[in-house]
């Protein structure tokens, strides 16, 4: 029932605030969304005290029976799913209220917070599924109320696009995750997870056919799911949605990055870790892509010049760490990642929105600068999110990130090396654009002087929350250590790792060199944008110009764009425009609408010949009549 | 027919009636030019038909053929005077009354 109440709480409140807004005002759509979210949120919080209780369901109803085919509403409640409700619930909560003050000048506040609520709900219902129809229900809701929200301002033809780029590239994902369920169906005959998990081990090393060719079964089945998660989690290379997802308003954009959406990627790797666990060379994939990507993103935000891509980057780097760490087996430090990850980066996306506000929408880091003394609390807000970023000691980031290096380290998967490289290498970076990103928008002279001056502290109901995310950016790391214990008693069971996993034990052990390389990378990356924006703040310049060819590359996001433009877009389009006019014009509407109206204007104008307007072809017409009216009377009726 | 009160037989008014309706009709739409024409056939039509009911009310005693004649040329008056009338103004408006000109109910 309490579960209930957190999963059906943020779907009242979308149905009161989008059904009836007109009815209960801007004030009243804020009050229900933001009291029944808050509902949701400490419903959540008790229950955390089921924590290490076996899995237990919760039984809604039935959705369908097709033969054999059973779809069911239920809501599963195991380590996992309480994490993510948890995760889910309260950041979304201090989101509701921040928006309050953030769109206080919006005209359509209660469609905003509808859109809000449902996505949280869809969320919800995506992390308490038991059952993958129910997941894909979640996961298709999240990516219509993304759709919804990056659209939200739908008079900027920019957000349009943002919002159909978001929904077509996630569908390409979805697709493969479709697949991966119709395959899960065949092969296990089931869509529930209880019976999936059950009966893994058993199908390991089994082969399936597919188009001719022989796979492994679990490998097949996991790399599909797999790729709906690339899709949903902007990895490589699919990632390109996530940063021109940045046209939403900013509680959107921190919804999205740290609380719904993308870390429901992360959620379904962890979820299936029972069926990944049995496909090494599915998790060979995951490691690889996660590692890459977080290199990949990291490189892309160092030179980036608006403040919200910067942080959509650090997303995207950072979902790289989480699957890197699904990759070579420490699911938990995944999922440990991804609890700190959501107070940290909401809270940096929060205190952006704080400057953006504060500077009269501005969102270039170019033309801030120079505006700590007015924004204190924002200040150090961030503050605090980007030092559990970079994992600076004592902060949540400081905890999952190096477990999540460590991992990579004591890993003996594939790729584990090679991830252990990557994601030192994207901890320097990471480092930097974080430094850059904060020394550029708040310290040194202020660039655009007229800005700097009418600058001011946001309102405390959107500070509060930013505080409350502060705390929680530190204490997540202190309280939600224990996920990363090795026994596994956290989970209750959720999570599955084989017997020769034995990842979490061993990050206990590494070097010190090891355990201290991302503090040090930190302190590296740090000090050089110290360097580059403080000391020196020629140096960027110079760089820039001497590394053209570099720069260019980096700021033009590694051309991903450009090449799908060129590979996908522009042939989809000449494509259809062939169909338009080949087939639509062409056929249809030939010898369709057209054709016909064409044939009876034809036989209109042979009529309308008969019409001379002569009296006397009237006449003639009359007599005609006459006579065969007569004839006919005479000769047939009479005679 | 030997009481026939008629000095030629029917059949001799019968034919002159339909001599002159078909001289009517074929005035109506074989004429071109005038309109004037045209009202003239139609008083032929009247008449040919007439004489056919005085003909017929002759030979057969009954008196209510001749009064429906004499409506028929009351009419037949009222009729020329209304169709003169519109003629005239015709002309007044359009400056013609050639039948070849009279040709706005064309589609």
């Amino acid at each position: 029932m309490l579960y209930a109440v957190v999963l059906f709480a943020p779907l009242l409140g979308a149905a009161i605030a989008g059904l009836f807004g007109r009815l209960i005002g801007d004030r009243g759509a804020q009050l229900v969304t933001c009291a029944l979210m808050g509902v949701s949120a400490l419903a959540a919080t008790i229950g955390l005290s089921a924590l290490g209780d076996p899995p237990t369901t919760v039984r809604l109803f039935t959705w369908a029976v097709v033969d054999g085919f059973v779809a069911e509403w239920a809501i599963r409640v195991d380590g996992l799913s309480i994490v993510m409700m948890f995760v889910v619930s309260v950041v979304s909560f201090l989101i509701h209220v921040y928006s309050i003050g953030y769109m206080a000048h919006d005209p359509g506040i209660p469609r905003f917070f509808s859109y809000l609520s449902f996505f949280t709900f869809a969320m919800l219902a995506l992390v308490t599924s038991d059952n993958l129809i129910q997941l894909y229900f979640g996961w298709e809701g999240v990516g219509v109320a993304s759709y919804l929200l990056i659209g939200y301002w739908y008079t900027r033809p920019q957000a349009c696009a943002a919002a159909i780029k978001a929904f077509l590239v996630n569908r390409v994902g979805d697709f493969g995750l479709a697949l991966g369920i119709a395959a899960t169906y065949f092969v296990f005959d089931s869509v529930q997870f209880d019976v999936i998990f059950a009966n893994a081990a058993r199908l390991a090393e089994t082969d399936i056919v597919v188009f001719g060719a022989r796979f492994d079964t679990l490998t097949i089945i996991a790399v599909l799911l797999f790729i709906g998660a690339i899709g949903k989690s902007a990895q490589l290379p699919l990632h390109t949605w996530l940063p021109d997802a940045m046209e939403g308003p900013t509680p959107v954009s921190a919804l999205i990055h740290a609380a719904t959406m993308v870390t429901a990627g992360v959620f379904l790797v962890a979820r299936f870790s029972p069926l990944f666990e049995y496909a090494p060379d599915a998790l060979a994939l995951v490691a690889f892509l996660g590692a890459t990507t977080a290199l990949f993103a990291a490189s892309v935000g160092l030179v980036q010049n608006d403040i919200k891509r910067v942080i959509a980057y650090s997303t995207c780097s950072q979902l790289g760490y989480m699957f890197a760490a699904a990759g070579v087996g420490a699911y938990a430090a995944a999922i440990f990642h991804l609890f700190t990850h959501a107070f940290f980066k909401a809270l940096m996306f929060l205190g952006a929105g704080s400057v953006i506000h504060a500077l009269k929408d501005e969102q270039d880091l170019r033309r801030m600068g120079g505006i700590w003394r007015k924004l204190p609390l924002t200040y150090g807000a961030m503050w605090v999110g980007s030092l559990a970023l970079v994992g600076f000691p004592g902060t949540a980031g400081f905890f999952s990130k190096d477990a999540i290096i460590e991992a990579a380290w004591v890993s003996e998967a594939a790729f584990a090396r090679y991830a252990f490289l990557m994601l030192l290498l994207a901890a320097v970076l990471t480092a930097f654009y974080t430094g850059r990103l904060m020394f550029l928008a708040f310290h040194g002279r202020p660039r655009d002087p007229e800005l700097a001056a009418h600058a001011h502290e946001s309102p405390p109901v959107m500070t509060v929350p930013l505080g409350l995310l502060a705390i929680g950016a530190v204490l997540s790391g202190w309280l939600g250590y224990v996920m990363l214990d090795p026994s596994g008693g956290f989970w209750g069971g959720a999570i599955f790792t084989q017997a020769d996993n034995r990842v979490l034990e061993e990050i206990e052990t590494v070097p010190a060199l090891i355990k201290w390389s991302p503090t040090l990378a930190l302190a590296l990356g740090l000090g050089l944008a110290w360097l580059f924006y403080v000391g020196a703040p020629a140096l960027p310049d110079l760089l820039a110009q001497r590394l053209r060819p570099l720069y260019a590359f980096l700021l033009n996001k590694w051309y991903f764009d450009e090449l799908y433009d060129a590979l996908f877009v522009r042939p989809a389009l000449r494509l259809a425009d062939r169909f338009w006019r080949g087939v639509d014009l062409g056929v249809i509407d030939r010898f369709g609408p057209d054709g016909v109206a064409l044939a009876t204007i034809e036989a209109a104008k042979r009529a309308v010949r008969l019409q001379t307007g002569y009296l006397y072809h009237y006449a003639f017409a009359m007599l005609i009549g006459i006579v065969a009216l007569l004839s006919w009377y005479l000769l047939l009726v009479r005679g | 027919m030997d009481a026939s009160p008629l000095p030629v037989p029917l059949s001799a008014y019968l034919t002159l009636a339909a001599v002159l309706f078909t001289i009517g009709v074929f005035g109506i739409f074989l004429n071109r030019k005038n309109v004037i024409v045209i009202l003239m056939s139609i008083e032929l039509l009247l008449l040919a038909v007439n004489l056919n009911l005085v003909a017929f009310s002759a030979v057969l005693g009954d008196l209510a053929g001749q009064v429906f004649a004499l409506f028929v040329l009351t009419v037949a008056a009222a009729e020329a005077a209304i169709g003169l009338a519109i003629v005239v103004v015709y002309f007044r408006n359009r400056g013609s009354i050639e039948v070849e000109d009279i040709s706005v109910m064309r589609g």
